[in-house]
This record gives structure tokens, sequence and C-alpha cells, in this order.
């Protein structure tokens, strides 16, 4: 009889580190394809798995090979039907045909494969430079809390529930007749008093009646224990999600002519980042899209981020947009609002002086969280850097940005910049929001 | 079950290990007594199909060190599983005493059975006998030789850098085809203990290093030992070059390897010569194992202990194996050597017992001996693909399969039709086919011939272009630059005519740009 070994139990993923590996080392290229297919992609989508195509450099394994294309070779084919020696036969065009077995090796350079979620994650988190704790944060996909659900048999001693575990004990005793203490002082006692009182034949037998008795009740609570281990129940917990509830993030960004492909790119990675963030944290998110240039409107994603539209720059109707938009689908009493805008900074200054006022007055009060990033040439960040002063937009904002905490602002001219926006929503210890 | 009062090994086709048990020994009996084979103990693993997956990829052994190829290799065969709906080996057989069998549990009863016979006692056999495996391999050393590769080369991961230890492993993956020895026997592998001595020496020498050593004003000497050294150079030459494995010679040579970057090339190289033998044997050692599971099968069938319908499911499964479309099919994609491997038996076999007047002619030493077992086991232990073909490809078999050949030059816009399957074309078919599965002329001839040790460090490689064939420029750059990577100075590759000995090409890593 032969050895027989099951390993089908064994860990599976043998081959994962092998898989960390071929990832790394392919990083620089996957990177650039995920980060096109979230370009052309949806903002919710970024949050799956996505199939890309085998990078072609760094993954070659290049070998002494002989060229297909050279010298003379001799084949021996099976199958020969009408050939007869000197027979001449034309070669195929191109690629297999007879005597070329398909080379393996093309093909196994040349397919796609699926990246799951959290590698996705990873490329794309690659150059947010975002801290070790929030990139934890926005991968882990549910948040469960322990709840009280009835009771169980088994479970560590601090969770013993006492009032069940003595109601148990309570009925057990009645049942099984268990003697009551006051059953067995009521002998004692009167046996004290006969033992005192002088002695006669009747006492005598009463007596040994009544410590027989007693034995008998007290071996009887001995054996019948006041709590019994099958009286003991434990609170069970069940780890339930947390009730998230819903949220809506509005994206407005301006689109006039001055915001080009780089802006766009820029800002659609800032709405992916806080969109993935509010996934996390809610059962339900969803997302507005207000473009805008000296109008606003609500439009579809395809339209946000791919199509033009010619124009001034007026900020205030987008607020003004936004707005309209709460008031008739999502009232701040069961829906926590967020609010991402991006732009270039150009404003004109009357309308800047509005903007403030909107925000001031009714927008911030609905919002949990605004963020406003400006998008500018990375020269200019040289210039700009950390001072105040900058696009009339800029100022303007940074006058809201002193009055109210949840109004975050900062300018970017490339990914690395973006976290910071975000710093306060990430570092703040997740409270669920309850809706009502 | 009531298998034990009809006399069936199993019904259905669902399995337990106590079914798989009973087929084992009834399998067994009949290879060993009546078939006479000789076997490892055997071990049978069952694993999932995606542990086939992970066996696959890291080149069908059960441990292996890390590489990315191998997570490249992996993502393919799960597509091909996946997408394409190719279907995984049934089994795979580890040529390691005991012999590993690995089977997949989604295998039926039936096809376990066959898988058995198959890889547990035809792969196994041929195993531990054919003389390629008893010379060239180590069968009972292999799995702990890679129980340490694999926690070497972790080791060496945490102590010098992925990034370090990929470099080298790529490098040497590149050349594992110049890593083995052909014509020499490989020296055994060391011992367990050996290597543990290896490596607390290495340890060792690392704790005791101290730079102040290196102040030390060297010896009066110094002079004359250059030229020493010059004479060592030479009289190494004279002893070592040409060398035709790279790998030998880079990990003993090379002047900027470090001790654990020698040791990594080593393991590579050992790995390379392993799995050497069973290029070299891929259709007798399937020919042995699919002759054996339908010989064995139908014996069990004969005797009533498999029931009609498992019979069926082990005749379809083997048909399928054994399927050879002609050339100009769409499925054909070379030569089935599980479909050559078991025509050639079965021919041998009806040699023996029933020969005609043409095999009288031309097998006269085994046509009509009678004793078919005894000749093939005889040419499955000391034959190769090349030699076995030349001796055993029989005219009928030739007829049979209606095989031809064509030459092909790669200037002509036609191919040539040479031989057929007729009197004239008989030998010259035989020999063609042969040497189709002769390793030796079918990879690359590629040779360290000379270096200068002294000079500027050069490394001369050689490369016989045997019939015009050369090499493919990309992929020769690139294996290039990594020989450079190992060996720290300029390499050159020459191509040269093995007829005329006259230079075809010649290309150096100073041309080619990193």
């Amino acid at each position: 009889m032969p050895i027989f070994i099951d390993r089908r139990l064994n860990p599976k993923d043998k081959s994962l580190g092998n898989r960390q590996r071929f990832l790394r080392r392919a990083r620089e290229e996957l990177k650039h394809s995920i980060r096109d297919q979230i370009r052309t992609g949806k903002i919710s989508d970024v949050d799956a798995e996505h199939a890309v195509s085998m990078p072609a450099k760094g993954t070659s394994e290049p070998r002494f090979d002989d060229a297909k294309d050279s010298g003379r070779r001799q084949h021996v084919l099976p199958g020969n039907k009408h050939f007869a020696p000197g027979d001449r036969i034309a070669k195929p065009s191109q690629g297999g045909g007879i005597g070329s077995r398909p080379g393996k090796r093309v093909s196994e350079d040349d397919f796609r494969f699926v990246l799951s979620r959290e590698e996705v994650l990873d490329l794309f988190f690659e150059d947010l430079e975002l801290p070790d704790m929030v990139k934890l944060n926005l991968k882990e996909i549910v948040a469960f809390k322990p709840r009280r659900a009835g009771f169980t048999v088994t479970g560590s001693a601090t969770n013993i529930n006492v009032g069940r575990t003595m109601r148990h004990s309570h009925g057990r005793r009645i049942a099984l007749k268990r003697p009551k203490r006051r059953d067995v002082e009521a002998v004692q006692q009167e046996l004290a008093a006969l033992e005192e009182a002088p002695p006669n034949a009747a006492t005598h037998q009463r007596i040994a009646e009544l410590r027989e008795e007693l034995e008998r009740l007290e071996r009887r609570r001995r054996l019948i224990a006041f709590v019994d281990p099958i009286d003991i129940r434990f609170n069970r917990f069940d780890p339930q999600p947390v009730p998230n509830a819903n949220a809506v993030m509005f994206c407005l960004m301006d689109v006039s002519g001055s915001m080009g492909e780089r802006e766009k790119d820029l800002a659609k990675r800032f709405f992916v980042l806080l969109h993935l963030f509010l996934k996390r944290r809610y059962d339900r998110t969803e997302i507005v899209f207000i473009r805008h240039t000296h109008e606003a409107q609500e439009v579809d994603e395809e339209t946000f981020f791919y199509s033009t539209q010619s124009g001034g720059t007026i900020v205030s109707t987008a607020l003004e947009e936004m707005r309209r938009v709460i008031d008739e689908r999502y009232p701040s009493s069961e829906w926590n609002i967020y609010a991402a805008q991006a732009s270039d900074g150009d404003n004109s200054v009357t309308d800047s002086e509005r903007c403030i006022s909107l925000l001031d007055n009714e927008i911030m009060r609905l919002c949990q969280y605004f963020a406003y990033v400006e998008i500018i040439d990375e020269r200019e960040s040289h210039i700009f850097g950390s001072t105040d002063n900058g696009t009339s937009l800029w100022q303007a904002y940074s006058t809201v940005d002193d009055n109210w905490p949840n109004f975050q602002m900062t300018r970017i001219a490339k990914a690395a910049d973006i976290y910071p926006v975000f710093r306060r929503l990430f570092t703040k210890q997740p409270t669920p929001q309850k809706s009502g | 079950m009531d298998a034990g009062t009809s006399g069936l090994l199993f019904s259905g086709s669902d399995w337990d290990f106590a079914t798989l048990s009973r087929a084992h020994d009834a399998i067994e009996k009949i290879a060993t007594e009546e078939l006479g084979l000789d076997v490892y103990p055997v071990q049978m693993e069952v694993i999932s199909s995606e542990q086939m997956l992970d066996a696959y990829s890291s080149i069908g052994m059960p441990l292996m060190y890390r590489h990315w190829s191998f997570g490249k290799h992996f993502l393919y065969q799960e597509l091909l599983y996946r997408k394409a709906g190719r279907g995984l080996a049934y089994e795979l057989v580890i040529n390691s005493n005991p012999c590993i069998v690995y089977l997949m549990e989604e295998n039926t009863m039936p096809l376990q059975a066959l898988v058995t016979a198959h890889a547990a006692f035809g792969h196994n056999h041929f195993f531990k006998n054919n003389y390629l495996f008893r010379q060239w391999t180590d069968a009972g050393s292999i799995l702990s030789y890679l129980d340490f590769a694999k926690s070497y080369i972790t080791r060496c991961e945490e102590r010098h850098g992925l990034a370090a230890v990929e470099e080298i492993l790529d490098a040497a993956h590149a050349l594992m085809e110049q890593g083995v020895f052909r014509y020499r026997r490989p020296p055994k592998l060391s011992s367990e203990k050996q290597r543990e001595g290896i490596r607390e020496r290495l340890e060792y020498e690392e704790r005791s290093y101290n730079d102040l050593w290196r102040t030390i004003p060297k010896s009066k000497s110094g002079e004359p030992a250059g030229e020493a050294e010059s004479k060592i150079a030479e009289r190494k030459r004279s002893l070592h070059l040409p060398e035709e494995n790279l790998l030998y010679f880079l990990e003993k040579n090379s002047l900027i390897l470090e001790p654990w970057q020698r040791e990594i090339i080593r393991i590579v190289r050992i790995v390379a010569q392993y799995f050497y033998p069973q290029r070299q044997t891929q259709v007798m050692n399937e020919g042995c194992a699919t002759f054996v599971h339908y010989t064995i099968m139908n014996t069990l069938f004969d005797r009533g202990q498999i029931s009609e319908g498992a019979m069926l499911e082990i005749l379809r499964s083997h048909s399928n194996v054994v399927f050879q479309p002609a050339f100009d099919d769409q499925r054909y994609s070379g030569i089935n050597p599980y479909a050559l491997g078991l025509d050639l038996m079965q021919d041998i076999q009806r040699i023996c017992t029933e020969p005609t007047a043409e095999d009288r002619d031309w097998f006269p030493d085994i046509a009509g001996n009678g004793d078919w077992r005894e000749t093939m086991l005889d040419a499955w232990a000391n034959h190769r693909d090349e030699s076995f073909i030349r001796q055993y490809l029989s005219p009928r078999l030739i007829r049979k399969w209606r095989l031809f050949t064509l030459n092909d030059a790669a200037n002509e816009a036609h191919y040539q039709v040479a031989s057929i399957h007729n009197e004239r074309g008989y030998e010259k078919i035989r020999s063609a086919l042969a040497d189709s599965y002769d390793v030796g002329t079918s990879r690359s001839d590629i040779q360290v011939v000379d270096l200068d040790l002294l000079g500027d460090r050069h490394l001369r490689l050689q490369h016989k272009v045997r019939d015009g064939i050369v090499l493919e420029e990309e992929s020769r750059d690139a294996t290039l630059r990594h020989v450079r990577k190992l060996w720290g100075y300029d390499v050159s590759l020459q191509g040269v005519d093995a007829e005329t000995g006259a230079s075809v090409y010649e290309c150096s890593t100073r041309q080619i740009e990193e």
C-alpha cells in the first residue's frame, strides 16, 4: 500500500510570493495602465478588479534562441497524403503552418490578466503618498462592530450574563427539589430544641428521625449544586456591519478652456480619492457632477470629464447649482454631504465675494466637508509655495477656510499634493454618521 | 459498495482513500509480477486544481525558490485553465525517491486508476531504470536539495535584498540551457552535511572579517605572484577550456561574484541538470507510461476488475491523450510524444510476437523472440529518444504514420519534400526523426573558448553554427548582457560555422548598449 497524503487543505497561495515579485517587477508599467484605466473609466470603478495586459518591459526571459528565419532545417511530419519526393510546397505566408510549432513563448508574453482590488488600489495610491494608516483604512472593506445577539452556552468568563444564569439555576433547583436553606434550618432548630429538652423515649426517636432527615437534606444540597455549569449563559456578540448612512459627493469643476488634460487628470484623481473614502464610510454613496463655466449645470460623468465648453468663469454658479440640487434631492437631514471642488483659480473678483457669502451663509452649514483644490502649474508651485497671495478665488476661499474647520483647501501641481487636502478627513477617526 | 463480492475494484466515479489503495494494490500486482516493473516506493498526494497550477508554474516541483518568472507562468497557466478551457494534467510525477505522484481531486475514480498506472508505475519505473536518470540525477536527494535551495535563496533575499538576488537569478535563468554537462557526468549532489559545512564556513568568514587585514602591506612576493598567476591561468585554460557549461564556468571562474551569488548560480545549474534527462527522454518516458497504463487497464478489464462503464471512460481519456492530428490539421502542433511513444512500444511488442518478413529483415535480433517484456525493459533502461528511435522505428510504423521529411531552407520560398514512406525513404526518415530528438543538436552549442585573465579579462564565447542557423538577435544580445553581469567584464560571442570553421557573425557587449 502506498503512502497517501491529502494536500488539499494545505495553504493554497503558494505562488503568492512569486506573483508579488512579478507585480513588483512590472510595477511601473502596471501603474501606467491602471492610471490610464482610471483616466478613462468611471470614478466608482476604481475600487474593483482590473484586467491589464502583460507588461512588455522587464518581463521577458531572454535566452540563446535559434532565429526562425535562418539556415537549413529538416522537418519530419506525419500524415502524408499525396506528396512524392521532390515535390515543392509553398511556405505559408506568416506564422504557424507546416513544421513550426506554435511558439508558446510568443503567446506567453502577450496576454491579459486580472489584478485584484487590493493590487489596483496599491498601484493607485502609489504616488499619492498616502500615509500607511490611510491606505489600510481605504482598503478595508466594511467596519464591524460587535452587537448583543442573544445568549450562548459558551464564551469567556467576562461575558457571563448573571441574571440569565441565576434564572436557569433557580429553575433547575425548583425542578430537582433542592432543599431550601429554610427547611434545613427548621429541622436544625427543632433538633436543637429537642436536644435541650429532657430526654425521653419519644424525643429520642424524634431526634434520630430528625438527624436522618437533616443528613438527607444536606446530602441532597451537596448533590444538587446551587449554580451548575449547565445554568451558565454568556452574552453573545455578533459582528455587525456598522450602520452607515447615505452620503452624497458633489464634484465641482471648472471646465473652461484653461483646464487642460493634465488639470482634468489631477482633478479626477482628487475626486477618486474622496470617493474611495466615502465608499468606506457609507452604505450608499452617490456622486453628483456639476461643471461650470460662466454658467453651471449638472451632468453625467462622461460629459463632466470629456466634453469641453467655452465661456467665462463664474464659480458661484456652480455653488448655486449645488445648493439647488441639495434642496431638491439631498436633504441634509438624510444625507451626509461632501463636496470637492477643482479649479484653476480663475474667477472674476466680484463673483468671489458672492462665493464667500454663499459658502458662509448656506453651503458650509449643510456640508460635512468641503475640499477645494487649485490646480496650478509645476512652475507656479515654486512661486506660490505656501504664500497666501494667489488667484482671486484662492484669496476668497482663504477667508472661508479661517471660519470653517470643515473647509480644506490646497494647491496642487502633482499627484502627491492631493492628499494634504484630505488629511483632516483621514486623520479623524471615523465615527459613523447616523442619519436623522 | 459491493465491490468485494462482484470482483470490481470500484464502482461509480467517486473515490476515497480505501478505493485508491485497493486499485493501487491491484495495479501494483500486475505491474511488478506480470510486466516485471521495478519502481521506487510511491507517495500519492491528493491536491486541488489550484495547487496543480502552483506546481505547474514552478516547473513541476513541489518546492521551489521564489522568482517572478514563476509568477508570470502561473498567470499564464491560470489564464489557459480558466479562459481557454484547457484541462490540467490529471497527474504530475516527480523523479524522486520515494516517487511523488500528484492526483487531482477532481479526477473520477477510473481516472485515478489510470493515473496510478501511468505515473506511479510507468513513469516511476522509467525514472528508476533508465540509464540517463540513473547516472545524471539523484532521485534520493533532489527534494532535500530543493528544500535547501529554497531556504538558502530566502535567506539571501533577507540579507542582500530582493533586487540583488533577482538580478543573479535572472541572469542564471537566461543561461539555464547552457548550464548542463552534456558529456561528462555531473558531480554528485553534496550531502546535507557538506552543504551545512560550506555555509558555516562562509558565515564564519563573514563574522571574522576584519577590514584591517586589507591595510596590512602585501608580502614582497607581490610582483612574481602575477607571473605565477599567469602560469596558473595558462594551465587552467589548457585544462578546462573550452567549457560547454557556461553556468559552471561562471560559478567557478567569475572574478566578481560573492560566495552567495556563486551558490545561487549553482542552484540554478543543478536544477537545470536535473531536468536534462527528462528533455532527452520525452517520447520514451511518455511511451513507457502510456504503454504501461494501457496494458494494465486492459488486463484489469479482462479480469473483470473494472466495469465496462469505467473502462469506457478510461479509453476515452486514453485516446484523447494519444491523439495525433496530421500535419495539415488545424490542431497539429508537432508530434505528440504520447502517441509516438505508445506506437513505438506496441510495435516492439508486435515485432517480438508476430514479426513479418520485413521485421525479420530490419530487426533480426528481436524479431520473433517472443519475449516482448524483456525486450522492452531492456530498451527502456538503455536508450534515450534519439537512440531509441534510431533503433526501433520500423518501416511499418513509418507507413502507419505516413511520415515524410521536408527540407526547409530559410532563403527559399518553398519547402521540398525529401523522403516519404517508401523503401528509399525509411532509413532517411528514421534518422531525421531521431536527429530531431537529439537535444545535443537541437539546442545551440555555445561554449567558453578563451579569456584573457591578465589583460582586459575579456570572455570569449563561441557558437558553433550548424546548418546556418544563427541566433535570434534581440534575445541573444539580452542574454549576453546577462553573461556580462555575471562575468563582470566584456563578453563577446562569435558564431563559427561548424563545418568550415568560418566566422559567421560576431558580437560583443561593447557594441550592445545597456
